[in-house]
């Protein structure tokens, strides 16, 4: 690779790459993703590779990131025609290579079948799933190889930030996020070019801009997804973000616990500085910028923004009291702007495609596309990309393909442990930032867990306060104390030793923690059960006057009511 | 360094812009409770006892005065219905860990806590941190620290250090709150001062 010190020579090298492809060689993309791995994945990409190999083949393989239909993994698509083969097995391969890469033949068996009507579809852009989305995020993933920067070169990446970075001033690159309105995806939905705004005008003249990659929600796994399969596009944000705000230091923080990830960001970032995309007088630009990684310690709080920021300077990560924000004071008391993995993968589109086309895709004020992780009693656990604005009940039933085992929907919890519940009543809304915490259920980062008939809300608001408990830093006395007496009082209920006036205290405790706690975590644990309050109040009575579980789950219950 | 004027509970108060509303109230002598504050280390923000009411720019924010910078044209409140349910709650929490500390049993008279609120986890420590802060910032010697989080979270000394320093030391034991310190301390002593741990041990 040779360093390139213009725009004229990036757009050469881009020619180059394209010239050399070949649009009919066959490429086989097998899912790497965290589920498809899961499933076997390893195994299959192995078998590819030791067949290509032993019949001498002129076939690509690559590792590609989820392709999105995780419940149907592992899967294999064959470019350039799109074929999608689900649920292969290793014994599947030797015929794929010999019937379909070889003789263009399509194997019935390995494609989709539609689970009503038992049609067939072939091609990815056939399979209702994929058909109905909008996918301009996570769309690559089943081209593109994540250890290529050519690849992403090849599909046009880097050009926008080649256009901001010579043709725009940073006021403009900034300005038109802010005419794009978007809005942060990591959770709180805060608007980032406000937030650019406040890194870009405080004093201090070192300023840092950073990734959130930590994830850290059980359920959210879209990420993860997006970053690993497309590191490129990420990283092409957050360059665009610096060049906004004046930073010449990035920092990304992402999951320790993520080999394949971790593989593709060291490879993504070591390609993008052989090109000198990163480093001095980029492009001729004069623009100087490096990233750096960093690793979570695997605790749910670091995931908050001063806590990670204290994590990055090698401290524990418990979190600072913000009454100056990290966009003012943050890393080393520095001006630090943090902004979801998908929250900078939506910049480059922005500066590429103009603000005017990004605010054509979503609702009035929830712009743009949003990444789905669907987990629960749902048929097809994925990770959808829609635009905002679509209802909520496609997402369950076209996408989701609806509640396995013939059972009825109850209620959908967004946003992991510091999200909130809706019951299937309300499934018409529109998936939109303010219309869900309106609802009582923030959008959060986007993880969707779909809850059956056969659920019990109090075990689930067990669950999560369970999970926190030994997810918070544990520095103040509101959220570490509040939890776990929250905790025994919700434990007991599903053991039938609720007593009477625990309700009221548990709402007591939700005000003073959601009040008084130093953090964000702390001042969100209450959310969930909150919002399970508010719309299955009865359920939680009758734990408490009945001893009686209206879903039929809670064990000790059920035998209680059985004697 | 200019004078910024605030007011706290209904008194205009003099601050210098690096206080904080705990220092201004008690310059001004107005007292806020807390049980994590000392003058010689850095504010720490874990109690919450300390939390007030502040307005700013017509809104009222619960926050926690040890922490929070003083601003021209601050209003702040150190008592009200809310603050007092908040006081109260938090101390009926940290009664359910070390129900006979006396600093506690104080403050819960005055707001009213029912030590026997929540059922009890005797494990004493309240989590104040005045102990490892005050080694770690005062003494520079690092011999105490937090391990683990959220509900496990706990303080150890560390033997390596501890075995050194605290023998002719000990200036965290009268910060502790509760009897906390001194239980991990003896515990801790067995490791690290097996010798002394035995001769201290009653004669047969
Ligand atoms: C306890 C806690 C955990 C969080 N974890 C994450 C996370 O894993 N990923 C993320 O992007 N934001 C997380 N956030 C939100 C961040 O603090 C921050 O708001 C976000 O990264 C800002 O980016 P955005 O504006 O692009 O959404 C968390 C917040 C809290 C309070
Ligand atoms: S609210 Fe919870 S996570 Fe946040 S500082 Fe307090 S104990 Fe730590
Ligand atoms: S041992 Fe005592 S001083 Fe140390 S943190 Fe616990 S309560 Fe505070
Ligand atoms: S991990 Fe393979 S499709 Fe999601
Ligand atoms: S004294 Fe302010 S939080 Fe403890």
């Amino acid at each position: 690779m040779t360093r390139i010190n213009s725009v004229a020579e990036l757009e050469e090298l881009r020619k180059g790459i394209l010239s050399k492809k070949d649009p009919d060689k066959p490429c086989i993309a097998i899912c790497a993703g965290i589920s498809c791995l899961g499933l076997g994945n390893g195994d299959v990409i192995s078998a590819f590779k030791e067949e290509i190999r032993k019949q001498s083949l002129e076939v690509e393989v690559i590792a590609t990131g989820c392709h999105g239909f995780c419940e149907k993994g592992p899967i294999v698509v064959i470019n350039p025609e799109e074929i999608c083969y689900l649920e292969v097995k290793p014994e599947d391969v030797p015929e794929i290579i010999s019937q379909t890469v070889i003789e263009k033949k399509v194997i019935n068996r390995l494609v989709y079948t539609d689970p009503l009507s038992g049609e067939k579809a072939t091609h990815m852009s056939e399979i209702p799933f994929y058909k109905n989305q909008m996918r301009v995020l996570i769309g690559h993933n089943s081209k593109i190889n994540p250890k290529s920067i050519d690849d992403y070169l090849a599909m046009g990446g880097y050009s926008a930030f080649a256009k901001a970075l010579l043709g725009m001033s940073p006021v403009q690159v900034l300005d038109e996020i802010k005419k794009a309105n978007l809005r942060g995806r990591g959770g709180g939905g805060f608007p980032a070019g406000s937030k650019w705004e406040t890194t870009r005008n405080a004093p201090e003249e070192v300023k840092y801009v950073i990734v959130n990659a930590h994830e850290g929600e059980p359920g959210a796994f879209m990420d993860r997804a997006l970053f690993q399969g497309n590191p490129h596009s990420v990283l092409e944000g957050l360059m665009i973000g610096a060049y906004a705000i004046g930073s010449h230091q990035g920092f990304i923080y992402t999951r320790h616990d993520t080999p394949e990830l971790r593989k593709n960001l060291d490879i993504a970032l070591a390609q993008a500085e052989e090109y000198g995309l990163l480093g001095k007088n980029i492009l001729g630009s004069g623009f100087d910028f490096k990233v750096e990684v960093h690793f979570d310690v695997g605790i749910f709080v670091s995931g908050e923004s001063s806590a990670l920021m204290r994590s990055i300077e090698g401290k524990a990560p418990e979190p600072r009291p913000k009454y100056i924000r990290t966009s003012v004071s943050g890393i080393w008391d520095r001006p630090s702007n943090l902004n979801n993995v998908e929250t900078w993968a939506n910049v480059p589109l922005i500066i590429g495609r103009g603000s005017e086309w990004y605010n054509s895709i979503g609702t009035e004020r929830s712009k743009g596309t949003k990444l789905i992780s669907l987990s629960g009693h749902v048929c097809n656990s994925a990770v959808v990309e829609v635009p905002m604005g679509t209802s909520l009940r496609d997402i369950v039933y076209d996408f989701g393909g609806g509640i396995p085992n013939g059972k009825k929907l109850k209620a959908i919890h967004f946003g992991g442990p510091m999200g909130g519940t809706i019951p299937e009543s309300l499934i018409d809304n529109p998936l939109d930032f303010d219309v869900l915490s309106k609802l009582g259920a923030s959008m959060g980062a986007g993880d969707m867990l779909m809850m059956d008939e056969d659920t019990c809300l109090v075990e689930v608001a067990r669950y999560f306060l369970d999970f926190l408990s030994g997810e918070s830093c544990g520095k103040c006395v509101p959220c570490r104390e509040g939890i776990r007496q929250m905790l025994n009082i919700l434990t007991n209920m599903t053991k039938g030793k609720g007593v009477e006036g625990d309700i009221e205290l548990l709402e007591e405790l939700s005000e003073v923690i959601g009040e008084a706690a130093l953090c964000s975590l702390g001042r969100s644990v209450q959310k969930p059960l909150l919002s399970m309050l508010k719309h299955f109040r009865d359920e939680f009575e009758a734990h408490i006057k009945e001893q009686r579980c209206p879903a039929h789950s809670c064990k000790e219950l059920i035998a209680l009511e059985g004697a | 360094m200019s004078e910024i004027i605030l007011q706290i509970d209904g008194k205009d108060v003099a601050a210098s812009e690096d206080m904080t509303i705990l220092d201004a109230a008690k310059k001004a002598g107005i007292s806020i409770p807390t049980l994590c504050y000392h003058e010689e280390i850095e504010a720490y923000g874990g109690c919450r006892l300390c939390t007030v009411e502040a307005d700013v720019r017509g809104r009222t924010n619960i926050v926690a005065a040890c922490l929070y910078p003083v601003q021209k044209n601050l209003v702040v409140r150190t008592r009200s219905e809310k603050i007092d349910r908040i006081r109260k709650m938090i101390l009926e929490l940290l009664l359910a860990h070390a129900p006979d500390a006396f600093d506690l049993q104080d403050l819960a008279k005055e707001y009213g806590a029912n030590k026997d609120r929540f059922e009890k986890d005797s494990s004493f420590c309240i989590h104040c941190g005045l102990c490892v802060r005050y080694c770690a910032e005062v003494k520079k010697k690092n011999a105490i620290t937090f391990v683990d989080k959220g509900k496990t979270r706990e303080i150890s000394f560390i033997p390596e250090i501890s075995a050194k320093e605290c023998w002719d030391c000990k200036e965290c034991f009268p910060l502790c709150p509760t009897e906390a310190l001194q239980a991990a301390f003896v515990l801790a002593k067995a490791f690290t001062f097996p010798s002394s741990f035995l001769e201290s041990a009653p004669a047969k």
